[in-house]
């Protein structure tokens, strides 16, 4: 049995965990979670179903399914990792699977927005580093101390500076990171462009 | 650093602040809603006790959900009963537009806003689809967003977000005949690979992109991000300004005069930077069909399956993994692949002109028999029109379904879905493993007049072999 996730709030400065590798390129935000339970009203029960299809593919072998990554809260992917839909559904899954932070070659646009709307850094590392902690994790748990403020990562044997968008960093370090309240101290100028907008005079309101 | 730019321009139009981390804040000009990626976001905004700022601006229909056989209520799946209620409520609540079924303007979100006129050059445009990068066509600057970004737009009328780079992708020539913008947007894609646009939005330009329609220009933009590209653009010109004139919720009378004097100063500079630019021959490319698993994986009709050695070292990876899902050898040709099932919809191909050329296909002819075909409009609108052309009715008499509008089996979140390892021709976006509903159903895109070809063959064949008769 899993044990709950916890939801991250306000300043989100270390991340330690144990590693979980998942191996392939363009692994679309569909297999992360498919879109039969997108009908949902809310995002509760989407950890049991991440990667559900490629799961019952490969008949608990996948890692999602080994015994030895349920405790894990670190994923390693390749390129391109939740291209394809918009759906936030996909990083909500893997937040409630347990996974705290992901580390990749590369992320598709709205997959990491979406990630880190809710609170999952995603870091990048070159191609060979990521294949370096792949084989690592095949033989071994890789536990991982991520320190944010200096984008670094170390274990017993590995150690990696990583890369992540100086606008991120900066959300997560100052608890910043939910985005609603940051955007709404600028009202006054909301409403200046909302007023000012060349199309806003010249369409009819649409109600 | 892009400079002078369409995108450049309507970025700096819409931004209100820098924000501390060193992203900007944008307006969001039209926000676009559906019951899939909503309900979540109005419930965050009730957790945060805060209201939808500018209800005027955004406006909703219902697509990913709705039943194509049936549409009367209560449907029969419950789930889906309980979304469409959900944003029904959500709409009602908070005072905002909602093309429910029956209201004449329902449909796949991305198909109804250009034909209410709602979607215009120099606009932001967010929806929490990845396929809002269709409204680009228009010239203006579309991309999909996640729920917590819905939310962030109901209660601020603005996203945080950090300024994109811009592609220029130059197409030159002419496509040639029985060879439409799917094909187009398919060989880009294979050109470029599915993640050269992450980070970037693309501008497409050039006498290739200048001659097509307006509907078709929307199948280019729209599948931008199948290029990894959030954001997708063309800039305005005369037909974009015809095609909006008159709709629902185009400017009228004086209105209009101020738009178009202001859509008509929207453009690149010619002497606009970009921080790249593609040029794209289009006069070679062949009818284009994918066979693996992502929308990368694309042949032309007369060409084979890639051998591995023949892909570059990143992309072999996801080959090899396609090879096995797909069941095909490398090598071996696409055309005469078995089809069975043909989809004929979505918001990449499910407009009306979509429909003419694929009923033009078809007229007086059958589908195969061991095919199950279906047609699913795009809208009420694109139906109701279909109807006064008597499309539905060539579509029938060929063999082929005529559904209610609604996305489908673009991503089978109806009870329209493939059934085991089935292989389908399907007009949609995306052939992502199990995107058609069945964890093993394999999907090749195409164009329309292509899946039209494949359902009186019962195989991928050459639509030109009909339309060229």
């Amino acid at each position: 049995m899993k044990s709950k996730y916890t939801q991250p709030i306000g300043k989100i400065r270390d991340i330690n965990g144990q590693c979980i590798s998942l191996i392939g390129n363009d692994i679309d935000t569909d297999r992360i979670i498919p879109a039969r339970f997108l009908k949902c009203v809310n995002f509760d029960s989407l950890g049991e179903s991440v990667f559900e299809d490629d799961r019952k593919t490969l008949k608990g072998r996948h890692p999602f399914d080994l015994e030895e990554n349920k405790n894990a809260t670190i994923l390693i992917v390749n390129s391109n990792f939740g291209c394809g839909s918009s759906r936030e559904h996909a990083p909500q899954a893997l937040m409630r699977w347990g996974i705290k932070a992901i580390i990749g070659e590369s992320f598709a646009d709205i997959f990491y927005s979406n990630c880190i709307a809710i609170g999952i850094p995603c870091f990048t590392l070159p191609k060979k580093s990521i294949e370096e902690i792949q084989n690592y994790c095949n033989n071994q748990f890789l536990f991982l101390e991520i320190d944010l403020k200096n984008s670094l990562a170390k274990s017993k044997d590995l150690n990696f500076n990583l890369e992540i968008k100086e606008s991120s960093k900066k959300m997560f370090l100052s608890g910043e990171w939910d985005a609603t309240s940051t955007l709404l101290e600028n009202e006054n100028l909301i409403v200046d462009k909302f007023n000012n907008l060349p199309y806003l005079k010249f369409n009819n309101k649409l109600l | 650093m892009s400079q002078d730019t369409l995108f450049d321009k309507v970025w700096d139009l819409h931004k209100v602040s820098s924000l501390p981390g060193g992203s900007d804040q944008i307006f969001i000009g039209l926000h676009l809603i559906h019951e899939v990626t909503s309900p979540q976001a109005f419930g965050a905004l009730k957790d945060k006790n805060l209201k939808v700022k500018f209800p005027e601006r955004t406006v909703a229909t219902v697509d990913h959900i709705v039943p194509t056989d049936n549409q009367s209520r209560p449907f029969k799946d419950n789930l889906a009963e309980q979304m469409i209620e959900t944003l029904e409520k959500n709409c009602l609540e908070h005072k905002i537009r909602f093309f429910n079924i029956g209201s004449g303007n329902q449909g796949i979100v991305h198909v109804v806003a250009p034909e209410l006129g709602l979607t215009q050059p120099g606009m932001t445009i967010a929806c929490g689809d990845s396929h809002t990068s269709t409204h680009g066509a228009f010239g203006s600057i579309a991309f999909g967003i996640g729920t917590s970004q819905v939310r962030d737009v109901l209660a601020t009328q603005t996203i945080a977000m950090n300024k994109l780079k811009v592609r220029q992708i130059w197409c030159e020539n002419k496509l040639s005949n029985g060879v439409y913008a799917k094909d187009l947007v398919l060989h880009i894609i294979n050109k470029l690979g599915v993640k050269a646009g992450v980070g970037f939005a693309h501008e497409f330009a050039g006498p290739a992109i200048n001659a097509l329609s307006m509907e078709e220009r929307m199948t280019i933009c729209n599948m931008s991000i199948e290029g990894g590209a959030r954001c997708g653009y063309i800039n305005p010109d005369e037909k974009t300004f015809s095609y909006i004139k008159n709709k629902l919720c185009a400017p009228k009378n004086e209105h209009w005069e101020k738009a178009l004097t202001w859509w008509q100063s929207l453009k690149s500079d010619v002497d606009a930077i970009y921080d790249d630019v593609i040029k794209i021959d289009v006069s070679k490319i062949e009818p284009t069909v994918t066979w693996g698993i992502t929308p990368g994986q694309s042949v032309g009709i007369n060409q084979q399956i890639p051998l591995l050695d023949e892909l570059s070292p990143n992309d072999k990876l996801v080959a090899e993994e396609a090879y096995e899902y797909m069941s095909f050898k490398p090598g071996q040709s696409i055309k005469d692949v078995p089809v069975e099932v043909c989809f004929i919809g979505s918001c990449t191909n499910g407009r009306i002109s979509d429909l003419r050329i694929a009923a033009k296909v078809l007229k007086d002819k059958k589908v195969s028999k061991n095919v199950k075909a279906f047609v699913v409009p795009g809208s009420e609108k694109v139906a109701n029109e279909a109807k006064l052309e008597g499309l539905d009715q060539i579509f029938k008499d060929s063999g082929f379904q005529w559904r209610e509008p609604g996305c489908s089996m673009c991503l089978a979140m109806n009870s329209d879905k493939l059934i085991g390892n089935q292989v389908s021709a399907s007009s949609s976006n995306r052939n992502f493993k199990g995107r058609q509903g069945s964890p093993r159903g394999r999907t090749l895109l195409m164009s329309p007049a292509m899946v039209a070809a494949a359902a009186i063959n019962g195989k991928v064949s050459d639509v030109r072999e009909f339309i060229n008769q």
